[in-house]
Protein backbone atom coordinates (compact mmCIF):
# COMPACT_ATOMS: atom_id res chain seq x y z
CA UNK A 1 0.00 0.00 0.00
CA UNK A 2 1.79 3.52 -0.70
CA UNK A 3 1.79 5.50 1.88
CA UNK A 4 2.58 9.42 2.64
CA UNK A 5 5.84 8.29 3.88
CA UNK A 6 6.29 6.31 0.40
CA UNK A 7 5.44 9.72 -1.62
CA UNK A 8 7.94 11.73 0.75
CA UNK A 9 10.61 9.85 -0.48
CA UNK A 10 9.80 9.75 -3.88
CA UNK A 11 9.34 13.59 -4.17
CA UNK A 12 12.74 14.05 -1.78
CA UNK A 13 14.88 12.71 -5.79
CA UNK A 14 12.64 15.89 -7.34
CA UNK A 15 15.37 18.60 -7.88
CA UNK A 16 14.14 22.01 -8.32
CA UNK A 17 15.03 22.78 -11.97
CA UNK A 18 16.43 26.29 -11.34
CA UNK A 19 19.44 24.93 -9.23
CA UNK A 20 19.28 21.28 -9.37
CA UNK A 21 21.78 20.98 -6.71
CA UNK A 22 19.01 21.19 -4.21
CA UNK A 23 15.68 19.00 -3.69
CA UNK A 24 12.47 20.19 -3.79
CA UNK A 25 12.08 19.28 -0.09
CA UNK A 26 15.95 20.83 0.52
CA UNK A 27 13.72 24.27 -0.48
CA UNK A 28 10.70 23.44 1.62
CA UNK A 29 8.31 23.81 -0.93
CA UNK A 30 6.69 20.91 -0.49
CA UNK A 31 3.56 21.89 2.61
CA UNK A 32 2.51 18.77 3.15
CA UNK A 33 1.00 15.43 2.11
CA UNK A 34 -2.60 14.55 2.83
CA UNK A 35 -4.31 10.93 2.11
CA UNK A 36 -7.87 10.28 1.28
CA UNK A 37 -8.59 6.49 0.53
CA UNK A 38 -6.92 5.92 -1.92
CA UNK A 39 -5.60 8.93 -3.41
CA UNK A 40 -3.31 11.91 -2.02
CA UNK A 41 -3.28 15.82 -2.39
CA UNK A 42 0.44 17.37 -2.63
CA UNK A 43 0.43 20.78 -1.62
CA UNK A 44 3.39 22.96 -2.97
CA UNK A 45 4.73 26.62 -2.14
CA UNK A 46 5.92 28.91 -4.65
CA UNK A 47 8.89 31.02 -3.13
CA UNK A 48 8.25 33.57 -5.16
CA UNK A 49 5.04 34.88 -6.86
CA UNK A 50 6.16 34.80 -10.06
CA UNK A 51 8.31 32.13 -9.74
CA UNK A 52 8.50 30.48 -13.79
CA UNK A 53 9.88 26.96 -11.96
CA UNK A 54 6.55 26.28 -10.33
CA UNK A 55 5.10 24.21 -13.70
CA UNK A 56 7.90 22.33 -14.43
CA UNK A 57 8.30 21.42 -10.64
CA UNK A 58 4.03 20.51 -11.19
CA UNK A 59 5.36 18.54 -14.37
CA UNK A 60 8.41 17.05 -12.71
CA UNK A 61 6.66 15.31 -9.44
CA UNK A 62 4.04 13.84 -11.97
CA UNK A 63 6.56 12.23 -13.45
CA UNK A 64 8.02 10.97 -10.44
CA UNK A 65 5.25 9.57 -9.16
CA UNK A 66 4.08 8.10 -12.62
CA UNK A 67 7.29 6.38 -12.86
CA UNK A 68 6.87 4.57 -9.56
CA UNK A 69 2.98 3.81 -10.88
CA UNK A 70 1.05 5.97 -8.75
CA UNK A 71 -1.14 7.90 -10.75
CA UNK A 72 -4.06 8.41 -8.21
CA UNK A 73 -3.24 12.11 -7.10
CA UNK A 74 -3.87 16.26 -7.26
CA UNK A 75 -1.24 19.14 -6.59
CA UNK A 76 -2.88 21.86 -5.03
CA UNK A 77 -0.63 25.44 -4.98
CA UNK A 78 -1.29 26.80 -1.37
CA UNK A 79 -0.02 30.97 -0.47
CA UNK A 80 0.03 30.87 3.04
CA UNK A 81 1.65 30.57 5.02
CA UNK A 82 4.36 31.96 2.98
CA UNK A 83 7.38 30.57 1.64
CA UNK A 84 10.09 31.84 3.60
CA UNK A 85 14.27 30.87 3.43
CA UNK A 86 13.94 29.68 6.90
CA UNK A 87 12.43 26.70 5.67
CA UNK A 88 15.39 25.56 3.38
CA UNK A 89 16.84 22.99 5.14
CA UNK A 90 20.57 22.43 6.53
CA UNK A 91 21.32 20.07 4.25
CA UNK A 92 20.38 22.48 1.57
CA UNK A 93 22.09 25.16 2.49
CA UNK A 94 25.45 22.81 2.46
CA UNK A 95 24.60 21.85 -0.95
CA UNK A 96 24.28 25.54 -2.10
CA UNK A 97 27.65 26.83 -0.54
CA UNK A 98 29.17 23.77 -2.51
CA UNK A 99 27.43 24.38 -5.55
CA UNK A 100 28.97 27.89 -5.63
CA UNK A 101 25.77 30.01 -4.42
CA UNK A 102 26.13 31.62 -1.12
CA UNK A 103 23.05 30.58 1.30
CA UNK A 104 20.85 33.04 3.03
CA UNK A 105 22.33 34.63 6.11
CA UNK A 106 20.05 36.23 8.89
CA UNK A 107 18.78 39.64 7.41
CA UNK A 108 17.97 42.59 9.44
CA UNK A 109 14.20 42.67 9.05
CA UNK A 110 13.78 44.74 5.18
CA UNK A 111 11.89 47.92 6.58
CA UNK A 112 14.81 48.80 7.83
CA UNK A 113 15.40 51.02 4.62
CA UNK A 114 18.96 51.62 4.87
CA UNK A 115 20.74 48.97 6.54
CA UNK A 116 24.00 47.87 5.23
CA UNK A 117 24.02 44.86 2.90
CA UNK A 118 24.00 41.68 4.68
CA UNK A 119 27.68 40.22 5.30
CA UNK A 120 27.82 37.27 2.94
CA UNK A 121 31.03 35.37 3.01
CA UNK A 122 32.39 33.73 -0.59
CA UNK A 123 31.22 30.61 -1.60
CA UNK A 124 34.54 29.64 -3.47
CA UNK A 125 38.06 30.90 -1.41
CA UNK A 126 35.31 31.85 1.91
CA UNK A 127 36.67 35.00 2.49
CA UNK A 128 34.01 37.24 4.36
CA UNK A 129 35.31 40.46 2.31
CA UNK A 130 32.39 40.74 -0.27
CA UNK A 131 30.19 43.49 -1.71
CA UNK A 132 26.96 43.36 -2.66
CA UNK A 133 26.38 44.12 -6.85
CA UNK A 134 22.48 44.13 -6.88
CA UNK A 135 19.71 43.05 -4.78
CA UNK A 136 18.29 41.21 -7.95
CA UNK A 137 20.30 38.51 -9.93
CA UNK A 138 19.87 35.61 -12.42
CA UNK A 139 16.99 34.38 -10.85
CA UNK A 140 13.82 35.75 -8.12
CA UNK A 141 15.49 34.47 -5.39
CA UNK A 142 19.13 35.36 -5.70
CA UNK A 143 20.81 38.66 -5.19
CA UNK A 144 24.24 39.59 -7.15
CA UNK A 145 27.93 39.79 -5.37
CA UNK A 146 31.30 39.97 -5.78
CA UNK A 147 34.02 39.11 -3.51
CA UNK A 148 36.33 41.64 -3.25
CA UNK A 149 39.37 38.90 -2.52
CA UNK A 150 39.20 36.69 -5.03
CA UNK A 151 37.34 39.24 -7.19
CA UNK A 152 34.42 36.36 -8.54
CA UNK A 153 31.10 37.06 -9.05
CA UNK A 154 28.50 35.03 -7.13
CA UNK A 155 25.33 34.51 -6.47
CA UNK A 156 23.75 34.71 -2.97
CA UNK A 157 20.39 33.09 -2.11
CA UNK A 158 18.62 36.08 -0.62
CA UNK A 159 17.09 35.89 2.96
CA UNK A 160 13.42 36.62 2.62
CA UNK A 161 11.07 36.69 5.72
CA UNK B 1 -21.76 45.03 -9.65
CA UNK B 2 -19.47 41.76 -7.84
CA UNK B 3 -17.46 43.77 -5.69
CA UNK B 4 -15.08 41.74 -4.31
CA UNK B 5 -14.61 41.01 -8.24
CA UNK B 6 -14.12 44.63 -8.71
CA UNK B 7 -11.59 45.09 -6.07
CA UNK B 8 -9.30 42.06 -6.88
CA UNK B 9 -9.53 43.67 -10.63
CA UNK B 10 -8.47 46.67 -9.12
CA UNK B 11 -5.14 45.18 -7.25
CA UNK B 12 -4.57 42.63 -9.98
CA UNK B 13 -4.54 45.17 -12.82
CA UNK B 14 -2.20 47.59 -10.64
CA UNK B 15 0.23 44.29 -10.63
CA UNK B 16 -0.42 43.19 -14.29
CA UNK B 17 0.13 46.73 -15.69
CA UNK B 18 3.27 47.50 -13.89
CA UNK B 19 4.90 44.49 -14.86
CA UNK B 20 3.87 44.76 -18.10
CA UNK B 21 5.85 48.61 -18.35
CA UNK B 22 8.57 47.04 -16.57
CA UNK B 23 8.79 43.96 -19.08
CA UNK B 24 9.45 46.70 -21.88
CA UNK B 25 12.96 46.89 -20.25
CA UNK B 26 13.71 43.27 -20.90
CA UNK B 27 17.15 43.63 -22.68
CA UNK B 28 17.15 47.24 -22.71
CA UNK B 29 17.68 48.12 -19.14
CA UNK B 30 20.48 50.96 -19.09
CA UNK B 31 23.01 48.84 -17.35
CA UNK B 32 22.91 44.92 -17.39
CA UNK B 33 22.20 44.68 -13.26
CA UNK B 34 19.29 47.16 -13.64
CA UNK B 35 17.90 45.17 -16.62
CA UNK B 36 17.57 42.13 -14.60
CA UNK B 37 16.73 44.06 -11.11
CA UNK B 38 13.33 45.25 -13.55
CA UNK B 39 12.67 42.61 -14.73
CA UNK B 40 12.83 40.38 -11.23
CA UNK B 41 10.24 43.03 -10.33
CA UNK B 42 8.05 42.43 -13.38
CA UNK B 43 8.14 38.95 -12.96
CA UNK B 44 7.25 39.80 -9.07
CA UNK B 45 4.61 41.62 -10.26
CA UNK B 46 3.22 39.42 -12.82
CA UNK B 47 3.43 36.44 -10.74
CA UNK B 48 0.73 38.86 -8.06
CA UNK B 49 -1.78 39.65 -10.96
CA UNK B 50 -1.99 35.94 -11.45
CA UNK B 51 -2.54 35.39 -7.81
CA UNK B 52 -5.64 37.96 -8.25
CA UNK B 53 -6.70 37.35 -11.30
CA UNK B 54 -7.17 33.57 -11.08
CA UNK B 55 -9.28 34.45 -8.03
CA UNK B 56 -10.99 37.24 -9.65
CA UNK B 57 -11.64 34.76 -11.99
CA UNK B 58 -13.07 32.55 -9.47
CA UNK B 59 -15.22 34.94 -7.43
CA UNK B 60 -16.18 36.31 -10.78
CA UNK B 61 -17.75 32.28 -11.59
CA UNK B 62 -18.32 32.95 -15.36
CA UNK B 63 -16.02 30.33 -16.89
CA UNK B 64 -13.46 32.97 -17.77
CA UNK B 65 -9.98 32.70 -16.70
CA UNK B 66 -6.91 34.87 -15.70
CA UNK B 67 -5.38 34.45 -19.30
CA UNK B 68 -9.03 35.52 -20.41
CA UNK B 69 -8.65 38.23 -17.85
CA UNK B 70 -5.32 39.49 -18.58
CA UNK B 71 -5.71 39.42 -22.28
CA UNK B 72 -9.22 39.66 -23.39
CA UNK B 73 -10.70 42.45 -22.07
CA UNK B 74 -10.70 46.13 -23.55
CA UNK B 75 -9.41 49.34 -22.03
CA UNK B 76 -11.98 50.59 -20.42
CA UNK B 77 -12.36 47.21 -18.21
CA UNK B 78 -8.76 47.43 -16.89
CA UNK B 79 -9.15 48.93 -13.10
CA UNK B 80 -5.24 49.99 -12.63
CA UNK B 81 -4.30 54.06 -11.41
CA UNK B 82 -3.54 55.93 -14.04
CA UNK B 83 -0.04 55.77 -12.39
CA UNK B 84 1.53 52.58 -13.65
CA UNK B 85 0.42 53.02 -17.01
CA UNK B 86 2.82 56.26 -17.45
CA UNK B 87 5.49 54.88 -20.04
CA UNK B 88 8.98 53.81 -18.63
CA UNK B 89 10.27 57.81 -19.82
CA UNK B 90 14.35 57.84 -18.96
CA UNK B 91 15.80 55.66 -15.87
CA UNK B 92 14.34 58.78 -13.54
CA UNK B 93 10.87 58.23 -14.75
CA UNK B 94 10.65 54.54 -14.12
CA UNK B 95 12.01 54.46 -10.71
CA UNK B 96 10.05 57.44 -9.29
CA UNK B 97 6.79 55.68 -10.65
CA UNK B 98 7.93 53.23 -9.11
CA UNK B 99 8.79 54.28 -6.01
CA UNK B 100 5.76 55.91 -5.69
CA UNK B 101 4.05 52.82 -6.36
CA UNK B 102 5.86 50.57 -4.06
CA UNK B 103 5.51 52.89 -0.77
CA UNK B 104 2.07 52.33 -1.03
CA UNK B 105 1.66 48.78 -1.88
CA UNK B 106 3.86 48.21 1.24
CA UNK B 107 1.50 50.26 3.57
CA UNK B 108 -1.41 48.46 1.73
CA UNK B 109 -0.18 44.68 1.80
CA UNK B 110 0.85 45.04 5.35
CA UNK B 111 -2.76 45.80 5.90
CA UNK B 112 -4.23 43.60 3.44
CA UNK B 113 -3.04 40.78 5.39
CA UNK B 114 -5.41 41.21 8.55
CA UNK B 115 -8.00 40.50 5.44
CA UNK B 116 -11.04 38.28 6.92
CA UNK B 117 -11.04 36.85 3.13
CA UNK B 118 -8.55 33.94 3.60
CA UNK B 119 -7.52 33.93 0.18
CA UNK B 120 -6.58 37.86 -0.53
CA UNK B 121 -5.20 37.75 3.30
CA UNK B 122 -2.59 35.15 1.76
CA UNK B 123 -1.52 36.92 -1.63
CA UNK B 124 -0.91 39.83 0.31
CA UNK B 125 1.20 38.20 3.00
CA UNK B 126 3.07 36.78 -0.03
CA UNK B 127 3.50 40.01 -1.83
CA UNK B 128 4.69 41.98 0.93
CA UNK B 129 7.73 39.96 0.90
CA UNK B 130 8.63 40.36 -2.40
CA UNK B 131 7.30 44.55 -2.23
CA UNK B 132 9.81 45.00 0.63
CA UNK B 133 12.83 44.49 -1.68
CA UNK B 134 11.33 46.16 -4.36
CA UNK B 135 10.45 49.15 -2.37
CA UNK B 136 14.23 49.15 -0.99
CA UNK B 137 15.21 49.24 -4.76
CA UNK B 138 13.18 51.95 -6.14
CA UNK B 139 13.95 54.70 -2.61
CA UNK B 140 17.65 53.81 -3.08
CA UNK B 141 17.88 54.44 -6.49
CA UNK B 142 15.34 57.78 -6.02
CA UNK B 143 18.06 58.92 -3.55
CA UNK B 144 21.05 58.06 -5.82
CA UNK B 145 19.66 60.09 -9.13
CA UNK B 146 18.57 63.03 -6.70
CA UNK B 147 21.33 63.41 -4.34
CA UNK B 148 23.70 62.28 -7.41
CA UNK B 149 25.05 64.85 -10.10
CA UNK B 150 23.54 68.11 -11.67
CA UNK B 151 21.96 65.87 -14.49
CA UNK B 152 21.14 62.94 -12.73
CA UNK B 153 18.84 65.85 -9.85
CA UNK B 154 17.51 67.52 -12.64
CA UNK B 155 16.15 64.79 -14.50
CA UNK B 156 14.63 63.23 -11.64
CA UNK B 157 13.31 66.41 -10.04
CA UNK B 158 11.35 66.33 -13.62
CA UNK B 159 9.70 63.31 -12.79
CA UNK B 160 8.89 63.71 -9.69
CA UNK B 161 7.34 67.41 -11.20
CA UNK B 162 5.23 64.51 -13.96
CA UNK B 163 4.33 62.04 -11.52
CA UNK B 164 3.58 63.55 -8.68
CA UNK B 165 -0.08 64.27 -9.63
CA UNK B 166 -1.07 60.70 -10.17
CA UNK B 167 0.12 59.74 -6.75
CA UNK B 168 -3.16 60.58 -5.42
CA UNK B 169 -5.12 57.74 -7.00
CA UNK B 170 -3.49 55.03 -5.13
CA UNK B 171 -5.87 56.29 -2.62
CA UNK B 172 -9.47 56.04 -4.28
CA UNK B 173 -12.00 54.80 -2.87
CA UNK B 174 -16.10 54.66 -3.78
CA UNK B 175 -18.91 52.15 -2.34
CA UNK B 176 -16.40 48.91 -3.28
CA UNK B 177 -14.48 49.74 -1.09
CA UNK B 178 -17.17 50.84 1.52
CA UNK B 179 -18.93 47.42 1.47
CA UNK B 180 -15.83 45.48 1.52
CA UNK B 181 -14.29 47.43 4.32
CA UNK B 182 -17.60 46.89 6.24
CA UNK B 183 -17.54 43.74 5.43
CA UNK B 184 -13.88 43.43 7.08
CA UNK B 185 -12.47 42.39 3.38
CA UNK B 186 -11.12 45.89 2.13
CA UNK B 187 -8.42 47.83 3.86
CA UNK B 188 -9.59 51.39 4.64
CA UNK B 189 -6.81 53.54 2.38
CA UNK B 190 -7.38 56.73 4.72
CA UNK B 191 -5.91 54.93 7.88
CA UNK B 192 -2.07 55.32 5.99
CA UNK B 193 -2.78 58.46 3.74
CA UNK B 194 -0.37 60.16 6.42
CA UNK B 195 2.32 57.54 6.73
CA UNK B 196 2.81 57.42 2.74
CA UNK B 197 3.15 61.01 2.62
CA UNK B 198 6.00 61.61 5.02
CA UNK B 199 7.44 58.40 4.12
CA UNK B 200 7.60 59.77 0.55
CA UNK B 201 8.61 62.96 1.97
CA UNK B 202 11.26 61.20 4.14
CA UNK B 203 12.64 59.88 1.15
CA UNK B 204 12.37 62.48 -0.74
CA UNK B 205 14.27 64.95 1.64
CA UNK B 206 17.02 62.40 1.57
CA UNK B 207 17.08 62.45 -2.18
CA UNK B 208 17.73 66.49 -2.02
CA UNK B 209 13.93 66.38 -4.19
CA UNK B 210 11.00 69.03 -3.88
CA UNK B 211 7.52 68.15 -4.92
CA UNK B 212 6.01 70.43 -7.35
CA UNK B 213 3.86 73.10 -5.97
CA UNK B 214 0.77 72.42 -8.06
CA UNK B 215 -1.37 70.34 -6.53
CA UNK B 216 -3.89 69.26 -8.70
CA UNK B 217 -4.92 65.60 -8.82
CA UNK B 218 -5.22 63.46 -11.56
CA UNK B 219 -6.62 60.19 -12.53
CA UNK B 220 -9.56 57.96 -13.07
CA UNK B 221 -8.40 54.30 -13.64
CA UNK B 222 -10.01 52.91 -10.89
CA UNK B 223 -13.35 54.18 -12.78
CA UNK B 224 -11.89 52.64 -15.96
CA UNK B 225 -10.75 55.75 -17.42
CA UNK B 226 -7.06 55.60 -18.97
CA UNK B 227 -4.56 58.24 -20.22
CA UNK B 228 -3.69 57.64 -24.02
CA UNK B 229 -0.53 55.46 -23.29
CA UNK B 230 -2.60 52.13 -21.75
CA UNK B 231 -3.96 51.70 -25.32
CA UNK B 232 -0.64 51.38 -26.39
CA UNK B 233 0.56 48.91 -23.85
CA UNK B 234 -2.43 46.55 -24.24
CA UNK B 235 -2.03 46.38 -28.13
CA UNK B 236 1.12 45.10 -27.60
CA UNK B 237 0.56 42.74 -24.17
CA UNK B 238 -2.88 41.65 -26.20
CA UNK B 239 -1.39 41.18 -29.59
CA UNK B 240 -0.84 37.20 -29.50
CA UNK B 241 -4.20 36.10 -27.77
CA UNK B 242 -6.22 38.55 -30.04
CA UNK B 243 -3.93 37.28 -33.31
CA UNK B 244 -4.55 33.35 -31.82
CA UNK B 245 -7.29 33.37 -29.42
CA UNK B 246 -6.86 30.67 -26.83
CA UNK B 247 -3.57 29.88 -27.79
CA UNK B 248 -1.37 28.35 -24.99
CA UNK B 249 1.88 28.01 -24.87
Amino acid sequence: MVTEEKIWKILEQVSDPEIPVLTISDLGIIRGIEKYDESFKIKITPTYSGCPAMRVIETEIEAALKKEKITDFTIETVLSPAWTTDWLSENGRQKLAEYGIAPPVNEPDKSILFADAPAVSCPICHSPNTKMISLFGSTACKAHYQCNSCLEPFDYFKCLK
Amino acid sequence: MNSLFEYLLRIGDDSLILGQRLSELCGHGPILEEDIATTNISLDLIGQATNLLTYAAEVENLGRDADNLAFMRIDREYKNVVLVEQPNGDFGDTMMRQFLFDAFRKLFFERLQQSKDGQLAAIAEKSLKETRYHLKHSSEWVIRLGDGTEESHSRIQNSLNTLWRYRAELFFMDEVDNELINKGIAVDLKTFRNEYDSFVSTILNEATLNPPAQNWEFGSGRKGKHSEHLGHLLAEMQYMQRTYPNMEW
